[in-house]
C-alpha cells in the first residue's frame, strides 16, 4: 500500500517500500500556470532533503523544486521532456518528476499528510 | 494571495478584471492582471489567432500643447516629429546626453498638439524630465482620467469595424477619433504584439462598458500581462527596463531605424554626438535575437559565452508559444552578433548551445493598405 505525503514547498511524495515518487502538487501547478519545460535530476544523482532537485518553468518564470527527502535518483520522468504540460494535466499522476531510493525513512516524519496539506493550501487561498 | 495591497493603484477596469477571474500581480505600482483563468499560453495563442483585449491603463498618457511643441519635443527625442502628418504616430525615445535611453514612447500628431504614451514604470520620471526641459515652451497635461485598452490580433479590425466601419482603412501608425459605446475615443493603429490592432484611449468613466462591449464579441478574449510579454518578445520588441535602459543606446539596441536621415544629419537631441558616431563607427555590442538549440528557456540575466570568453547577457528570455520553443533577446559583443553565430548560454551552471537569429522571431502582421 502506498502513502502520499507533502512538503510545505508543495511537492508530493508517494512511498512504496523504500522507493519514493516525487512530483509537484495540483495546487503548485495551478499557481505556476502553463508548464513549458522541466529540468530533472539524472539517475544516480544524490539529493539532500530541502535542496534543489529539479526546475519547472512556466511561460513567465523558472521555479525550483526541492527534494522532500534525501535519497538517490533511480528514474526521471522522460515523458515530461516531450510533453511538459503533463504537469498541468495530471500533477499527482503522470506528471511525476522523479523516483528516489530513500536514504533515511525517518525523514518522512517531517512531511505533511493529506489533511494537513489541504489545510495549508486552504490558508494560502 | 487574496490580499489587497493598499499601496497599489488600480486601473478603471479593476472590477472587470476581478469579475473575469484575473490573477493579479504588482506591476509599476499598479495591481495588474497577469493572466485570466485560461492561462498565458491560451491567451497568447488567442491573440495570434483572433483578438485579445489588454488593459494598459497603467501607461502614461500625456498631451503636449504650445506653438513650439514640435521643435520642443525634437530637442529631447531623436525621432522625426516635424515630418509627422496630422493623425500620424511615431515610435521614438527620450535620450540622455550620454546616449542612454530614458524611455521609449509613442508620439501622435493631433489637432491640439502632440499625444504621448509612455511606460508605466517611467512615467513620473518622464514627466519631470519633460517639465524640466520644456517648461515655458510647452504645456504638459497628464491625462489621468483616461484608460488605455489595446485590441490586438488578426480579428481586431473586423471587431472594431462592427461599430465603426471606416476603421478598417486607418493606416498602421495612424490615429483618429471614433465614437464607440457612447464615448469619443482615440483609436491608434499600433500595438505591442506584432499583430494588427489598435490602442484605444477612453475616458475612464466609459472604459468598463466599452471593454465589456468588446469582450462580448465572439473573437475577443481578455489578455493579461503574461501573454503581453510573450507576444512582444516573439515580435522582437524591446521592453524598457530590460532590453533598453539608461545604459543602452538606440544604436546598440538596434533602434537606428527610429532616427530619420534629417535627424541623423542635424542632430539636436540629447546624446546626438555619441549616437551619430555610433551610426558611423558601429558599437561594441548589439541587441540580438537568440534561439537556444534545446528546449530549456534562458531567462533575463543569463550569461552568454563563446569559448572561454563571456560575450554578453540575456535581457529578456522565455518561451515563445507561437514559435514553439525558447527565445531570448540579449546583448552580445558585435563580433558575435551576426545571424547564425553560435554562442553558449550558461543556464544554472550548464552550457546550452544557441544561435543568433534575425528578429522578429514571429513575423509581424501589421496592417498595410
Amino acid at each position: 500500500m502506498s502513502t502520499t505525503r507533502y512538503a510545505k514547498s508543495h511537492e508530493w511524495i508517494r512511498i512504496e517500500g523504500d522507493i519514493a515518487t516525487v512530483g509537484i502538487s495540483p495546487y503548485a501547478q495551478q499557481q505556476l500556470g502553463d508548464v513549458v519545460y522541466v529540468e530533472l535530476p539524472q539517475p544516480g544523482a544524490t539529493l539532500a532533503r530541502g535542496k534543489e532537485a529539479a526546475v519547472v518553468e512556466s511561460v513567465k518564470a523558472a521555479s525550483e523544486v526541492y527534494a522532500p527527502v534525501s535519497g538517490t535518483v533511480i528514474e526521471a520522468n522522460g515523458a515530461l521532456a516531450d510533453d511538459p504540460s503533463l504537469v498541468n494535466q495530471d500533477a499527482a499522476g503522470s506528471g511525476w518528476f522523479f523516483k528516489l531510493k530513500l536514504s533515511d525513512t525517518a525523514e518522512l516524519d517531517n512531511l505533511l499528510n493529506e489533511d494537513d496539506y489541504t489545510a495549508l493550501i486552504a490558508e494560502l487561498e | 494571495m487574496g490580499q489587497i495591497d493598499e499601496s497599489l493603484r488600480q486601473t478603471p477596469l479593476y472590477a472587470l478584471h476581478q469579475a473575469l477571474g484575473a490573477k493579479f500581480v504588482p506591476f509599476a505600482g499598479y495591481d495588474m492582471p497577469v493572466q485570466y483563468p485560461t492561462g498565458v499560453l491560451a491567451e497568447h495563442r488567442h491573440t495570434r489567432s483572433q483578438a485579445g483585449l489588454f488593459d494598459v491603463s497603467h501607461m502614461g498618457q500625456l498631451r503636449l500643447t504650445g506653438a513650439d511643441v514640435v521643435e520642443a519635443i525634437e530637442s529631447l527625442v531623436p525621432g522625426d516629429i516635424a515630418s509627422l502628418g496630422l493623425g500620424r504616430i511615431r515610435y521614438t525615445l527620450l535620450t540622455r546626453p550620454d546616449g542612454g535611453i530614458i524611455d521609449d514612447l509613442m508620439v501622435t500628431r493631433t489637432a491640439a498638439g502632440l499625444g504621448l504614451v509612455v511606460n508605466a514604470a517611467t512615467k513620473e520620471g518622464d514627466i519631470a524630465h519633460l517639465e524640466a526641459h520644456l517648461k515655458g515652451r510647452v504645456r504638459i497635461e497628464i491625462l489621468e482620467d483616461f484608460a488605455l485598452l489595446a485590441l490586438q490580433g488578426p480579428a481586431a479590425a473586423a471587431v472594431l469595424a462592427r461599430f465603426v466601419p471606416e476603421i478598417v482603412a486607418l493606416p498602421f501608425m495612424a490615429a483618429r477619433d471614433i465614437r464607440l459605446g457612447g464615448a469619443t475615443i482615440q483609436a491608434s493603429r499600433c500595438g505591442y504584439t506584432g499583430e494588427d490592432g489598435f490602442e484605444l484611449s477612453i475616458p475612464a468613466a466609459s472604459a468598463s462598458s466599452i471593454a465589456a462591449l468588446l469582450l462580448e464579441q465572439p473573437e475577443v478574449a481578455p489578455i493579461g500581462l503574461g501573454a503581453r510579454d510573450s507576444l512582444r518578445l516573439e515580435a522582437g520588441l524591446s521592453l524598457y527596463g530590460h532590453d533598453i535602459d539608461v545604459a543602452t543606446t538606440p544604436i546598440e539596441a538596434g533602434l537606428a531605424w527610429t532616427i530619420s536621415k534629417r535627424r541623423r544629419a542635424e542632430g539636436g537631441f540629447p546624446g546626438a554626438d555619441i549616437i551619430q558616431r555610433q551610426l558611423t563607427e558601429g558599437t561594441a555590442r548589439r541587441l540580438v535575437g537568440i534561439v537556444p538549440d534545446g528546449k530549456a528557456p534562458a531567462r533575463e540575466g543569463t550569461e552568454i559565452w563563446v569559448g572561454d570568453v563571456p560575450v554578453g547577457k540575456i535581457t529578456s528570455g522565455g518561451f515563445g508559444p507561437t514559435k514553439g520553443g525558447p527565445i531570448a533577446l540579449g546583448y552580445v559583443a558585435s563580433a558575435h552578433s551576426a545571424v547564425g553565430s553560435p554562442i553558449d548560454l550558461l543556464v544554472r551552471g550548464t552550457r546550452h548551445a544557441a544561435r543568433i537569429v534575425a528578429l522578429p522571431f514571429v513575423p509581424h502582421r501589421y496592417f498595410r493598405a
